[in-house]
């Protein structure tokens, strides 16, 4: 059973991976670290690739080896259509990303074996998450892919907007990934089991738990932060910081999709209730619409492509919302509707990859040969880049869902989908589901311009080489490879979508609503025609109000809303870092003032505050008079003595008088002693208050007389008060708490066994030495340890120049 | 008694307390001593003052007073005993180095 499988090793291949490489980078300088890594996830590709038969004949892969068996963790490996599709983007795009990187980045003035530990570490962990069936180990590795990705981001760390960006993109989906623990924590208290699997079987009894909906909130919160939905979208613009091979793997390929993989894994779970249809499809549909009119607004090829990922993740996530309701329905009724949204979520997933890929790495090469990427700058690029140009307008064209291409295609599914919203008839769809094709297809009109603005900023136009560093001309091949292919795949899966849909979107779309599997509606098959259908309209509007908008641009880029191109929501986070540094800073100043005193008025007016507020509450306080011995007349003198001396000790304005009241408050103590029987105590009282008063005679000479003015009046009353406090309290508590009353003392055990075990009358010294002898032991030590430090503390005086 | 015991021992606990929080730094010494007076009185105090004879077996009483409590305290007399003087010393060497025993100005000085 502990046996690690091929699928384990695959798994983690990696991360171990990542542990060779600094060696690889020492010593092997000649060659480019990448190639080393590049043989991985090209393997592991051709790894997965084999799993495709078994997997779209219905099949699952799964396997389990024990990590924390105590606590049901498990490292369960799990391949079924959801799993594979995502691991093939993974080690896909991994391949060609790593490729791209090794003509990318120089090998002579970049640090590459950190860069590729990183990535190694990002690829290993996101296998990780879309592999493991158990929660607790893919909330490990989603951690991990959170922390790789800052480190990513971070790689230039030299940069302040590098670092800043890493802090931004760790604070934000960490917080996620915190409040998804709590999720998965939740549920696995309804259903006594981290394995996804088996909460899917016990789906209903999660959906009949009081968790159900706090348990959905939590999870839904590490998607959306992760997947950069609004409003937590924020953090994937400023990670545009990390070299573009990064942007093109994480921040477009593959981990914004690790909150859509979340989402559609726990579909089968949640779906089918009104709250997950409406939070998803809602949250969505605003994050298409904020992330289409955002891009507009950049000046940096880097961040129309982070705003557009943002906008076309919120695409799939409406979608997966749309597609939810197909677990309403258990009997068929519209199913193909709702089932539909699920396919289309799927096939835009792969689309989407394939072309943001590409753009990246076009965007990149740009950068790379031209020094910048300020589409202000950039111009007439057309006929000195051919073959980046060429990619571009694939991309793009892709991008803004036009024909031939496979964006073309996934937008007439998504028009498809969100006009039969409005069918539905269930959730209150009636009401509102008008909105969702009205705002698709405004979303639309301004994907369509944005990605014109790119192609004709930076391809068209006239070429001005002054605002070039370098001589501008066509990447090496090398850089092209990469792009090239997902390119090509652009083309051929807009040409034949269909070798896609039997052998990877059916598994998939059977993951995310499993009931469905045997289902006769499961029969995926895109076409390029349709007919002349609304859809087919909606595309042609686009176009045209799209073409209108952007021949009209010289109007309205003198908006003033035009020219922002930060988020606005930055200022929401700006403000609540900002406010959180010097919040915590204000409130840690305003009580912790380095005062001696005043740290004593608190720890005082607590136990005071405190213990008086539960002694009342618990009604504790109350007398005993039948235990009380009776008072004696020179009893009372002595007391009266007592607290005229302790009086006096507080007022005296000498310090003479104040000691001399503090010694005849010792030894009355003493006489107490002799009153109340205690012999030993009355000996050494009087012994200890004389070698006392003599050793504060011998420092009065050394020491400051009593200032009259040391403390102030206000002060004086606060003390007063605080002290009284504590007066009161312990007189209260030592008469509520007077014992006898629960049980007998130990005298008579110590009456009985005093002489017989021990050997001795004095009952007191036979406690001490024999009975309880360590507490004198270490009371001896206590009198030695403070005779050494008396001695150092006279003898030796360290001076600071002598440290 | 215990009333009266009690009572003492508050207005011990009181002007120790007070002398604590006051500025100057042999107050506070010498709050320290009050303060353990008052907790070996409250000891003895809790323990009951009933009459009994001396914890002495020789005496071949009926009765005698519980000497836990007494073996608590006497261990206790001489921690305090040992903690004050440690502190006086203390007291005297800050004192010697800084000149001043005012706890408001003896804080943050530049020896930190």
């Amino acid at each position: 059973m502990c046996v690690f499988t091929a699928l384990h090793w695959a798994t983690i291949s990696p991360l171990l991976l990542a542990i060779i490489i600094p060696f690889i980078y020492k010593y092997v300088r000649q060659i480019h670290t990448g190639w080393f890594v590049l043989i991985l996830p090209v393997i592991l590709f051709i790894y997965f690739i084999q799993f495709l038969p078994t997997v779209s004949n219905g099949d699952i892969i799964s396997n389990s080896v024990p990590w924390v068996p105590s606590l049901g963790i498990h490292f369960n490996v799990y391949v079924d259509g959801l799993s594979l599709l995502f691991a093939l983007l993974i080690t896909g795009i991994g391949s060609l990303v790593v490729l791209y990187s090794i003509f990318y980045l120089s090998k002579i003035k970049e640090q590459l074996h950190k860069f590729y530990v990183y990535l190694l570490l990002f690829m290993g962990a996101m296998l990780g998450v879309v592999l493991s069936d158990n929660l607790i180990v893919l909330y490990t590795f989603w951690e991990l892919t959170s922390l790789a990705s800052a480190l990513l981001i971070s790689y230039w760390y030299t940069r302040k907007k590098s670092r800043d960006g890493a802090q931004k993109s760790m604070l934000i989906t960490v917080f996620g990934g915190f409040s998804m623990l709590a999720g998965i924590i939740m549920l696995s208290i309804i259903t006594d089991t981290f394995s996804i699997r088996e909460m899917i079987a016990q789906a209903d009894i999660i959906a009949s738990s009081e968790l159900f909906i706090p348990a959905m909130l939590f999870i839904l919160l590490g998607a959306f932060t992760k997947s950069a939905q609004f409003p937590f979208h924020i953090w994937l613009p400023d990670a545009m910081e990390a070299p573009t091979p990064v942007s093109a793997y994480l921040h477009s390929a593959t981990m914004v999709k690790a909150g859509i993989y979340l989402v559609a894994r726990f579909t089968p779970i949640f779906g089918g209730a009104a709250e997950w249809f409406w939070i998803i499809s809602t949250f969505g549909i605003v994050t298409l619409l904020w992330g289409s009119l955002s891009a507009v607004r950049q000046k940096d090829l880097k961040g129309i492509l982070a705003f557009s990922t943002i906008s076309q993740l919120g695409l799939i996530m409406t979608l997966l919302g749309l597609g939810s309701a197909t677990l309403y329905f258990t009997d068929g009724q519209n199913v193909e509707i709702y089932l539909a949204a699920i396919v289309t979520a799927v096939f835009h997933l792969i689309n989407h990859a394939t072309f943001k890929g590409s753009l990246f790495m076009s965007a990149g090469i740009i950068d790379h040969e031209t020094g910048t990427r300020d589409i202000r700058k950039l111009g007439g690029l057309m006929t000195i880049m051919p073959i980046t140009f060429t990619m571009s307008l694939i991309g793009l064209a892709a991008m803004a869902g036009l024909p031939p291409f496979n964006g073309f295609l996934s937008k007439e599914m998504f028009f498809t989908s969100v006009l039969h919203a409005t069918e539905f008839g269930i959730f209150n769809m009636e009401t509102f589901g008008m909105l969702f094709p009205v705002i698709a297809w405004i979303a639309s009109i301004f994907t369509f311009l944005y990605c014109a603005v790119m192609f004709f900023q930076t391809f068209t136009g006239k070429f001005e080489p002054s605002n070039f560093k370098k001589v501008v001309h066509e990447a090496p091949a090398g850089l092209l490879i990469s792009p090239l292919v997902l390119a090509s795949l652009v083309v051929i899966f807009g040409f034949f979508p269909n070798i896609l849909s039997k052998s990877i979107i059916e598994p998939a779309v059977v993951s995310i609503a499993p009931m469905l599997a045997d289902s006769a509606y499961l029969d995926v098959d895109i076409y390029m025609w349709h007919g002349f259908n609304t859809e087919l309209m909606m595309t042609i509007g686009v176009v045209v109000l799209g073409t209108i908008l952007f021949l009209l641009m010289n109007k309205w880029v003198k908006l003033s809303i035009y020219k922002k191109e930060r988020d606005p929501f930055n200022r929401v986070y700006d403000g609540l870092l900002a406010g959180v540094s010097t919040g915590g800073r204000k409130l840690t100043d305003s009580y912790m003032k380095d005062n001696f005193r005043q740290y004593l008025i608190y720890i005082y007016s607590f136990i005071v505050l405190f213990l008086g507020y539960m002694m009342i509450h618990l009604d504790v306080i109350a007398l005993f008079p039948e235990v009380y011995a009776p008072i004696a007349f020179h009893e009372v003198t002595l007391v009266v003595i007592m607290i005229a001396g302790a009086i006096t000790v507080a007022v005296a304005k000498t310090r003479l008088t104040s000691l001399a009241a503090l010694g005849s408050l010792g030894f009355a103590i003493a006489i107490f002693f002799v009153l109340f029987r205690a012999p030993d105590l009355a000996l050494t009282q009087l012994v200890i208050e004389t070698v006392s008063t003599l050793l504060f005679l011998l420092c009065f000479y050394h020491l400051p007389l009593f200032k009259e003015t040391i403390d102030s009046k206000s002060s004086q009353i606060v003390n007063g008060i605080v002290a009284t406090g504590i007066g009161v309290l312990v007189t209260v508590l030592a008469i509520s708490a007077h014992n006898n009353r629960y049980f007998d003392s130990l005298v008579d055990f110590f009456v009985d066994a005093s002489y017989e075990q021990a050997g001795g009358n004095n009952m007191v010294n036979v406690i001490l030495v024999d009975f309880r002898g360590f507490d004198t032991l270490f009371e001896i030590a206590v009198l030695g340890i403070a005779a050494i430090g008396i001695y150092a503390m006279i003898k030796g005086s360290i001076k600071e120049e002598e440290l | 008694m215990e009333i009266l015991m009690a009572i003492t021992v508050g207005v011990l606990f009181m002007v120790g307390t007070y002398l604590l929080l006051s500025k100057s730094l042999l107050k506070v010494v010498i709050s320290l001593m009050l303060l353990s007076h008052g907790a070996h009185l409250l000891l003895l105090t809790m323990a009951g003052l009933q009459t009994g004879a001396p914890p002495l077996l020789s005496l071949e009483a009926a009765s005698y007073t519980d000497p836990l409590p007494q073996a608590l305290i006497l261990t206790a007399i001489v921690i305090s005993f040992g903690v004050t003087s440690f502190l006086l010393v203390l007291a005297y060497r800050t004192y010697k180095e800084h000149k001043t025993d005012d706890l408001d100005q003896l804080r943050g000085s530049a020896d930190e």
